[in-house]
């Protein structure tokens, strides 16, 4: 993974974080889950060649318990840090490239890149229902609901 | 804490109405107006919202009678400050540190201050986020301007037309037009003036994503997760409506300029 791959993906993070009105002061650290995220992404997928679906679930997964830690020391909603460190991972670029192949007729390949579309972001769901399964089971155990 | 059951139900009503704004969750909203009745001692809140409208009845402890109200959404923009502001507002009256009127006051301040940051910071945001997602999906520095240019003019022109055309996913559709459009010229442009070769797909993709949902699409997972089905389905229809207008509108431009 290369440095440029961390501070883009913390800049882009908050630079949508601006977009969405963040408060400020949890801009940087919206920005810090979106880079954690992304480098999972990118270690899991291109460092250690694995499917593109479960690095992205278990991306997903940092990124909200990320935010979960988050938000209960802030004293803020999840969604405040996970929505814009979840960006990154939604599978815009692909969901065009689906779109594109349908338009220039190749079918084969478009219905191949809508599943992956698909499944992706059906990783991410289960990315963010697993995180959030396993802090509250946690924090209820400490014993504060 | 005594006071009458108007008083709570305006209250309530009115921070329901900044969340459901400022798209929050759905439970979220349901649960914030449950705890601002139970802080002010109105046992069995119940409440019910959808991605359109706000119901509310409280029950009055002193004369046992019921009061509902309903309360109609339009407008929708994101702006997560307000929720964190209301948030904050709802944990202030639930541990006592507000009363109920001074409660009040803080929510109709929040309702009328506009967005934290100003829309031409916004549009520079937007701008060099996509130049920086253009990077992080593998471009090079060579595609990180053109990326920024392109992302911005996009999100700009989105802006613009949804202020004007009250035609929903049109503005989506016109702006990732706008962007295939432009980040063509760019490629073409490259290629013959600068013998340099961008990689265009790579800047489409960064471009493109200040007009993804992304918002909508972790709203309508978590409205899911917590058994909102309605709004779960109609946040996510209306993502799935927009990623197809985006691509559409991308895919267009490339097929008109090939």
């Amino acid at each position: 993974m290369s440095w440029t791959a961390l501070y883009a993906s913390f800049f882009a993070t908050v630079g949508f974080g601006v977009m969405f009105n963040v408060p400020r002061k949890s801009l940087v650290a919206a920005g810090c889950v979106g880079m954690l995220g992304w480098s999972v992404f990118v270690t899991l997928n291109n460092n250690m060649n694995m499917n593109i679906i479960p690095a992205t679930l278990l991306a997903a997964f940092c990124v909200a318990t990320a935010s979960q830690l988050l938000a209960r020391y802030y004293k803020m909603p999840v969604t405040v840090f996970g929505i814009s460190g979840v960006i990154p991972l939604v599978p815009g670029g692909m969901a065009y490239e689906t779109i594109r192949h349908f338009i220039e007729n190749d079918y084969l390949e478009g219905i191949r890149l809508g599943t992956v579309t698909l499944l992706l972001a059906a990783s991410i769901a289960f990315g963010l229902i697993f995180s959030s399964v396993i802090t509250e089971n946690l924090s209820r155990r400490k014993g504060n609901p | 804490m005594n006071s009458s059951i108007g008083e709570v139900m305006e209250v309530c009503l009115l921070a329901g109405k900044i969340m459901l704004q400022s798209g929050a969750e759905i439970y979220r909203i349901e649960d914030t107006m449950n705890r601002i009745a139970r802080a002010c001692a109105v046992s069995e809140p119940h409440s019910y919202v959808t991605v359109t409208g706000i119901f509310l009845t409280l029950r009055d402890p002193e004369r046992g009678r019921e009061q509902t109200r309903f309360l109609r959404i339009c407008e929708r923009q994101i702006d997560l400050n307000k929720i964190a502001a209301v948030n904050q507002i709802s944990r202030m009256l639930g541990e006592r540190e507000l009363t109920l009127k001074q409660a009040h006051e803080a929510l109709m301040t929040i309702e009328r201050s506009g967005f934290l940051y100003p829309l031409w910071l916004q549009i520079i945001a937007a701008a060099f986020a996509s130049g920086f997602v253009c990077l992080a999906f593998g471009g090079t520095w060579l595609d990180f301007w053109p990326s920024v240019v392109t992302g911005g003019l996009g999100f700009l022109l989105y802006i613009l037309i949804n202020r004007r055309v009250a035609v929903k996913f049109f503005s989506e559709i016109l702006a990732a037009f706008a962007v295939g459009l432009i980040a063509y010229l760019f490629y073409y442009y490259g290629i013959h003036y600068l013998n340099i070769i961008l990689h265009s797909d790579k800047v489409i993709i960064g471009s493109v994503m200040p007009l993804v949902p992304g918002v909508l699409i972790m709203n309508a997972i978590r409205d899911l997760m917590a058994g909102d089905l309605v709004a779960g389905l109609a946040r996510g229809t209306e993502a799935f409506l927009t990623a197809l207008a985006i691509g559409t509108g991308v895919a267009v431009a490339l097929a008109v300029l090939m």
